[in-house]
């Protein structure tokens, strides 16, 4: 790992995609300081592969020209930023206050039969990967989730279990 | 009839109004006004006469915020507005309903923000678990963009702003505005110190004001039917509404727009409908997860900051989070603890070795486990980690509903180390 946590390797070039680069660089009109753009760029790697790996993290510090132990030190500081492999949808289950009075926890259990997962594991086919998440500010339709990028909220263990079905059909 | 500036059009379908569909309730015509006719010193002074003050939780008055900033020739440049949309304390789902339903009111209120400070560019720093007010927007902004309404020589006049949208990668304690700042910049979102305080050196060394989602969607009202009709809006001293709302086990759980002022019992009674059948009302937090816990003796009390404050708590964010007579208050306050332990960005010590040390307390008394001892050393935390002991609000703000649950619900706790059991759970 050492050769692709040094400065000026031009690790970014050859790892990133065009694609990649691309979003970056829209994302760089919005702010003044290219520096500025980790936290975007953590969230544009992600979006494409999944999480951030070594060598993403490495990419992305040679990118920005910033330190890599700076980019590792805001990836692990933010819940969103993934630095260990998720499943293909990342259930966000809400287990804040109103969340947990109104029965969460029978979500989670329910989760844990049907998936064989509990908080910050993935299934074992890799299509689900469960995490908690902080009030998801839908306190009156408690209890609420989101599956991927889909809200969802009045949930009760039979409906959760049919949306994560639902949601290995879709694509 | 009761005015309701921030509610009153939204749609019944609950879909995002339209640019078109918000021009025809009058939007952006407060937009037309300052910049065809008002100084930014004037629309400055209207906000200010009008005592608008802080919905996000500090109460702070915005105009004075504002007045913070230094204007005029000589002023460093660029200047920042940012829109601060990070709702992550539990139990406050209020500016939710404003992004998905109305983000043209949002971004009208950023534009007369951003020219009465005179600031250049804007952001609104959404969290990045909100994603249906993400899309709402997106939309939105594409058409102001495209509408000629952000980007320069705005509606024709010498107003120029960038606005862009800034979706954080998700810690509570982003919803601090000096950290929210360093997060705005790509760092790790620890708070800083003040002085020098951001209308001064804020993103980037810029002097930047920061205001919540709810206090920017009151300036175009306030500026297009002035400040005395604000004023007005409120009950007996207080100016203008507020979004209330109401969660737990109560029959209707929602979200109102009510004068400032309105009575607790209301909000309680008349628009959530009281507790569901079979539950009794024990307390509730009146503002959110980092507010002292009130009892129903309290139901009178008008919501304002003065009152709920003198009753030893915050008016907070306004939503009312219900316990109820069949939940654990000691598991109630264990969730919380356990959250804001999880979300203390370990900057400074009392709060990073503290709130872990106070959550696992309250684990073993959950568990029946606890021993007696442990309410005294609880009571300790919550002076260890009281207001000025910290850097920053946050384990202040976690230590409220904890010293109030000590006090009010001390039975509670009592029995579970007497009993070695939650005395709430089925045998």
């Amino acid at each position: 790992m050492a050769e692709v946590f040094a400065r000026d390797t031009g690790w970014s070039q050859v790892y990133l995609s065009d694609e990649e680069r691309a979003e970056i660089e829209r994302e760089a009109e919005c702010y003044p300081r290219r520096e500025g753009l980790c936290i975007e760029a953590l969230r544009i790697v992600q979006r494409h592969r999944g999480w951030v790996s070594d060598h993403s993290l490495a990419a992305i510090a040679d990118y920005l020209n910033v330190d890599a132990a700076e980019v590792e030190s805001v990836a692990t500081f933010y819940n969103l930023i993934y630095r260990r492999p998720v499943g293909r949808r990342v259930i966000l289950l809400c287990n804040s206050v109103t969340c947990w009075m109104l029965g969460c926890e029978t979500l989670r259990t329910r989760i844990q039969a049907e998936l064989g997962i509990d908080f910050g594991e993935t299934s074992a086919d890799g299509e689900f990967t469960l995490l908690p998440v902080t009030c998801l500010g839908d306190c009156d339709h408690a209890p609420a989730a989101l599956i991927g990028d889909r809200h969802h909220h009045d949930l009760d263990p039979d409906r959760i279990v049919a949306l994560l079905r639902q949601s290995r059909e879709d694509e | 009839m009761m005015e309701r500036p921030l509610t009153h059009h939204l749609k019944d379908d609950g879909t995002a109004l339209s640019l078109a569909e918000y021009r025809a309730t009058g939007g952006y015509e407060a937009l037309h006004k300052a910049l065809s006719g008002m100084a930014a010193e004037d629309v400055l002074e209207e906000v200010r006469s009008a005592n608008l003050r802080g919905r996000g939780g500090a109460g702070f008055p915005t105009g004075v915020k504002w007045s913070l900033v230094p204007r005029g020739e000589g002023a460093p440049h660029p200047k920042y507005l940012v829109a601060n949309a990070d709702e992550m304390e539990p139990g406050a789902f209020k500016d939710r309903l404003l992004l998905e339903r109305n983000p043209h009111l949002l971004l009208e209120g950023m534009l007369l923000a951003a020219y009465a400070i005179e600031a250049d560019v804007a952001y609104i720093f959404l969290r990045g678990e909100y994603v249906d007010p993400a899309r709402c927007l997106r939309k939105a902004l594409a058409e102001a963009r495209d509408a000629g309404l952000i980007g320069t020589h705005i509606l024709g006049s010498d107003f120029s702003l960038e606005l862009h949208l800034h979706i954080s990668a998700g810690r509570y304690i982003c919803g601090e505005e000096t950290a929210l700042i360093n997060a705005l910049e790509g760092k790790r979102a620890t708070p800083r110190a003040k002085p020098p305080f951001p209308q001064i050196s804020g993103a980037w060394g810029r002097p930047t004001v920061v205001n919540n989602v709810e206090t920017l969607c009151n300036v175009a009202p306030i500026v297009r039917h002035g400040a005395d009709w604000y004023r007005s809006l409120g009950l007996g001293d207080e100016s203008g509404t507020k979004l209330f709302g109401a969660s737990g086990r109560v029959r209707r759980p929602g979200i109102w727009e009510l004068p400032m002022g309105t009575s607790i019992r209301e909000i309680f009674e008349i628009c959530a409908g009281g507790m569901q059948e079979g539950y009794g009302l024990r307390g509730f937090l009146p503002g959110g997860g980092s507010t002292d816990f009130l009892l129903p003796q309290h139901l009178d009390l008008p919501m304002t900051y003065e009152s709920i404050g003198q009753a030893g708590s915050r008016m907070g964010t306004g939503t009312l989070i219900v316990l109820d007579d069949r939940t654990c208050p000691v598991g109630m306050v264990l969730n919380l603890e356990r959250f804001f332990a999880q979300e203390s960005c370990g900057w400074c010590t009392p709060c990073r070795d503290g709130l872990p040390w106070t959550r696992q307390l309250l684990e073993a008394i959950e568990a029946g486990q606890g021993r007696p001892e442990d309410l005294a050393t609880l009571e300790e935390h919550c002076g260890f980690m009281g207001p000025g002991k910290t850097f920053c609000a946050l384990a202040p703000g976690a230590m409220e509903p904890l010293q109030s649950a000590l006090k009010f619900f001390r039975d509670d706790f009592e029995r579970h180390i007497a009993e070695g059991r939650c005395p709430y759970r089925q045998a």
